[in-house]
């Protein structure tokens, strides 16, 4: 079964249209609600009204889900093939803004590329999960516990996690080491291997330290207790905490978040969103959000598990894993549990770039469930004829 | 296959395990909210309503202070400001620079702006100038877009629209020191004043008023949003002085030129019509600042500007207390009004002389020549007879050695001295010597120009204990407040002893050979009695003595004799008494008395008695 070993070579590609009869409406729903939520809360952070946040907000949803339609319809292998390319893509991009970015909020984020804005950190994010499922792929498991096989991820883990973290954007660089770290032990690496790479990544830590700006570390340490400088850096997570304490168990309503509206709350329609919401729906709106989320990511496990292929369930996984990261930095974040690193709520914080890499990684998850009986070789290219 | 099998295995074993950790975790921020909008809400939400709800002070208007007439003396004027707030003006250098361009900000203001902003939070103003005209506020009100963060405030500044001429009665304001900050919050607010001296002092509970408070909802950065509950709170009491602005004025023109007091009282009912004291300062100087030149230059000037002679001023009454010596004579019944000593120009005590101001004597003296020509020679022979000790009482009848109670800060008690007095004091016995000294008001006695008027005014009334005041009635509000003085008791004199001494009085000045004939009243029912004193400022010596007393005219200004005045009138129906002091002024007749008649003449041509204490005034307007 030589051919079973290429990529390409196993079954014809499906046609168009059976792909698109193939689409997953229940994820897709799944996905909406969530941004439908956050439509909402943009327009309650305006004070009602439309601007300047949420109809925009609409229009870019409305562009990610023709991207991720895209992604979906792509003929899986397409994804493989091109892997370690897009990640190249997105590295160079990384060292592109390192060298001639422009600085927002004191972060050099951002590479212009005409009149779009760039965000390459984010579109690693994708990039990262994509190449190490392809890794992975092509691993056997007899490979696999050789302890040089380590050493390619690690390198495509930190690599760009260093490059970020000198921009600096310390939610970013976390976000991509914690999401390489669960896929390398989703990929069945002996749990002391997985040891040897966690005691790496903490070598790494006084060096990443030396890294950070003045601002992240007050953030860090700030943590700590935030209430011995409440009008310093603990300022937003003290007023984060009132927000979340006087919504209570039902808010104050739509509309009626005292703290968010007298902009108590900083930066309400991005990092704080969520302290909005519980503020204005109580614990009641809080809980109900996590469940969605709940629902969103347990349905995306359970296509990655009825995927055929290993590049497909790693592929699914790393995806949700990454949704998981957002959902959980951010929130632990806003209620006081981790340092405010500046990670958004995915599908409802404003904000393009993260919107457009959550939908592309949604695109990917849809299409392992399109393409979850297709069978992947394990090698590039035929090695006999 | 077998390997793809395996690993489909292990995926989904580690897939589990990965995906209930994650769901742990996920119960986990459950958990945190359930503790943050549950458990712990309540405390939460005060916190939340702390933020939002605002408590304003609203400082209440300062009550206005009036002369008897109802003409305002200090009043409030709106004072527009030019504030800034850093955090919506953008870079603040920028932004005063092109402030300048439309009112000069000077460096040392740049400077304390910057400085200022440095220290506060982004979103407090920060006064740039202050009590800017018409023209610059609509100078800048027209390029307020091209301005962000400059905005107008109108605050309130006191305002003395009789300046140097009430300054030492009314005082002035000045913001509010470290020590002063007790318990009343309204003192903390920036560009708060409160009563420095006078009586904005005196009375700063009842002029400040009650301060009222609003609740506004602001956002975190301290933007009012809206006015959730607003409580007016009381303006400050409006006082309307006893003092007659007219006579005020004309009495501080009469003697500005000097070093010098005057005091003009209602000898019934002891109200203060004017009083005065030379030289005096601008108290609008202190209002806004005043600046370090002016400072000390008042500070320096030896002729003591910010000193309220009038009652901080004690001075030897010299013969102005001769009056007191016959009452106690009289009074105690040891000598009568006819018999006679004679006056050789000088008295001899042990080894000692005592001098008459007239060398050569006035030969025989009864009371009433000795009060009209001043015989020292006579006062000596009495006060041997009476003794320190009887003089002092009396004097103390008079309200001589103690506080009167006037309503001003700062007000001296003078000294009567007794035995007991230098005993306790100086350690060392009374000597008779200076009994006769104290005969003739000079020696340890101290008295101030207020409680010399007293004492004139308590002769001329007849014998009753009036006391000065100074504000005839308080208003809350339009309404006129319960006046709660009592009526003065009677000093218990003989009214036969007192006329005797009013004679005396009246020969002073209305008998050619009166010590102050030549500054008698001409003017028909207005004629004044009274008493000149001079006081040595700087004890002659004998070698002076011999060689001839120079005139105080040759002498250095500080070196000349202080000039006493007192004196009522009309002599008939007594009405206005009043105390004169020239410091250094050369001898009492000269320089004293006539600023006395002027001011006793001028008084009863304006007769501000009219206006009785039951009469009602109606003040205009509200005290903004």
């Amino acid at each position: 079964m030589a051919t079973q070993d290429s990529f390409d070579s196993s079954q014809p590609g499906m046609s168009l249209l059976k792909r698109v009869f193939q689409i997953n409406l229940v994820l897709v729903v799944l996905i909406c609600l969530p941004a439908l939520v956050g439509f909402a809360m943009l327009y309650s952070a305006a004070g009602g009204e439309m601007e300047p946040w949420a109809a925009r907000q609409i229009v870019r949803f409305g562009v990610g889900l023709v991207i991720m339609f895209t992604v979906a319809l792509v003929d899986i292998r397409f994804w493989i093939k091109s892997a370690y390319f897009i990640y190249a893509g997105a590295f160079v991009l990384l060292v592109g803004v390192e060298l001639m970015g422009d600085s927002a909020m004191g972060a050099q984020r951002w590479v212009d590329i005409g009149p779009l804005q760039l965000q390459p950190s984010e579109i690693m994010k994708i990039a990262l999960v994509i190449a190490l499922a392809r890794y992975f792929h092509t691993v056997g498991s007899e490979d696999i516990k050789r302890i040089t096989v380590l050493i390619p991820p690690l390198l495509l883990i930190l690599a760009p996690a260093a490059l970020v973290l000198r921009q600096p954007d310390l939610g970013t660089a976390v976000l991509l080491a914690l999401s390489g770290t669960m896929m390398l032990f989703l990929a069945g690496l002996r749990l002391w291997k997985l040891g040897v790479a966690l005691v790496a990544l903490l070598g790494a830590i006084p060096v990443a330290w030396q890294f950070l700006r003045g601002y992240q570390k007050a953030r860090i340490l700030t943590f700590i207790d935030p209430e011995s400088d409440p009008l310093g850096a603990g300022y937003h997570i003290l007023q984060s905490k009132i927000a979340f304490g006087s919504g209570g168990m039902f808010g104050k309503g739509f509309l009626g978040g005292t703290q968010s509206h007298l902009n108590f709350l900083p930066e309400k329609q991005t990092d704080f969103i969520f302290t909005m919401l519980a503020e204005e729906f109580g614990l009641v709106g809080g809980i109900a959000l996590l469940l969605l989320y709940f629902a969103l990511m347990a349905y995306g496990t359970i296509i990655s598990l009825r995927c055929n292929s290993q590049f497909g369930r790693m592929l699914g996984m790393g995806i949700i894993t990454t949704f998981f990261l957002y959902v959980f930095i951010n929130m632990a974040m806003v209620m006081g549990l981790v340092p405010v690193v500046g990670v958004p709520l995915p599908l409802i914080s404003y904000g393009g770039s993260s919107m457009l890499t959550l939908l592309f990684g949604f695109g990917l998850v849809l299409n392992i469930y399109i393409h979850r009986d297709i069978q992947i070789g394990r090698r590039q290219h035929n090695t006999s004829t | 296959m077998q390997g793809e099998a395996s690993r489909s295995k292990l995926f989904t074993r580690r897939t589990i395990m990965l995906g209930g950790a994650q769901t742990l975790l996920l119960a986990a921020l459950a958990g945190r909210m359930y503790q943050l909008q549950v458990l712990e809400s309540d405390s939460y939400k005060t916190l939340a309503d702390d933020n939002r709800i605002n408590m304003q002070l609203l400082p209440p208007p300062r009550g206005r202070i009036f002369d008897r007439f109802g003409q305002p003396l200090a009043v409030n004027q709106l004072n527009y400001r030019l504030v800034i707030v850093p955090e919506q003006s953008g870079d603040l250098e920028r932004a005063l620079s092109a402030l300048s361009d439309l009112l000069p900000i000077e460096t040392r203001d740049r400077e304390r702006i910057l400085r200022e902003a440095r220290r506060k939070r982004k979103f407090v103003p920060i006064t740039v100038r202050e009590n800017l005209t018409w023209e610059e506020v609509s100078r800048i009100e027209v390029n307020a877009p091209d301005l962000p963060g400059t905005m107008i405030d109108v605050g309130q500044t006191r305002h003395y629209l009789a300046g140097r001429e009430t300054a030492h009665v009314i005082g002035y304001v000045g913001a509010v020191s470290e020590k002063e900050l007790e318990g009343d919050p309204v003192l903390g607010l920036p560009g708060f004043r409160i009563g420095k001296n006078g009586a904005e002092k005196t009375f700063e509970k009842a002029l400040r008023g009650k301060a009222g408070s609003r609740q506004v909802e602001v956002n975190a950065f301290g933007r009012i949003i809206r006015e959730l509950r607003r409580d007016e709170g009381q303006p400050g009491d409006d006082h309307i002085l006893s003092i007659d602005m007219g006579l005020q004025e004309y009495a501080n023109a009469r003697i500005q030129d000097k070093s010098s007091a005057a005091v003009v009282i209602d000898v019934h009912s002891g109200e203060l019509l004017a009083m005065v004291s030379a030289p005096s300062f601008n108290p609008n100087s202190f209002t806004t600042g005043i600046s370090h030149t002016e400072w000390n230059a008042l500070m320096a000037n030896e002729r003591f500007p910010l000193t309220n002679k009038a009652i901080s001023g004690q001075y030897s009454p010299g013969s102005t207390f001769k009056m007191v010596v016959a009452l106690a004579a009289l009074d105690g019944g040891i000598i009568n009004a006819h018999q006679k000593f004679f006056c050789p120009g000088f008295i001899e005590l042990g080894n000692r002389r005592f001098h008459c101001w007239k060398r050569g004597g006035h030969g025989h003296m009864n009371m009433n020549s000795a009060i009209t020509q001043s015989c020292d020679v006579y006062f000596y022979e009495v006060s041997k007879r009476i003794g320190v000790n009887a003089i002092a009482a009396m004097a103390r009848r008079f309200g001589l050695g103690e506080k009167l109670g006037i309503e001003l800060p700062s007000e001296r008690k003078g000294l009567v001295p007794t035995r007991d007095w230098k005993l306790a004091v100086h350690g060392v016995p009374w000597q008779k010597g200076e009994t006769l000294v104290v005969g003739i008001g000079h020696g340890f006695l101290l008295t101030t120009p207020l409680q010399l008027a007293v004492m004139t005014a308590r002769i001329a009334n007849g014998g009753i204990a009036v006391l000065p005041k100074l504000v005839r009635e308080t208003q809350r509000s339009g309404q006129r407040l319960p006046d709660t003085r009592e009526p003065f008791p009677s000093m218990g004199l003989s009214a036969a002893h007192l006329a005797i001494v009013q004679k005396g009085m009246n020969d002073v000045t209305n008998y050619p050979r009166g010590t102050a004939f030549s500054a008698r009243i001409e003017e028909p029912g207005m004629a004044m009695a009274g008493k000149t004193g001079s006081v040595q400022v700087k004890r002659i010596t004998k070698a002076e003595r011999e060689s001839g007393v120079r005139k105080n005219e040759d002498r250095p200004w500080k070196d000349r004799d202080h000039a006493l005045f007192v004196g009522y009138a009309p002599v008939e129906a007594p009405r206005y008494a009043i105390s004169v002091i020239v410091e250094h002024g050369g001898g009492g007749s000269k320089s004293a008395a006539p600023v006395a008649r002027d001011i006793l003449r001028e008084v009863q041509r304006r007769d501000p008695a009219r206006r009785g204490p039951g009469e009602n005034i109606v003040l205009d307007g509200a005290a903004v």
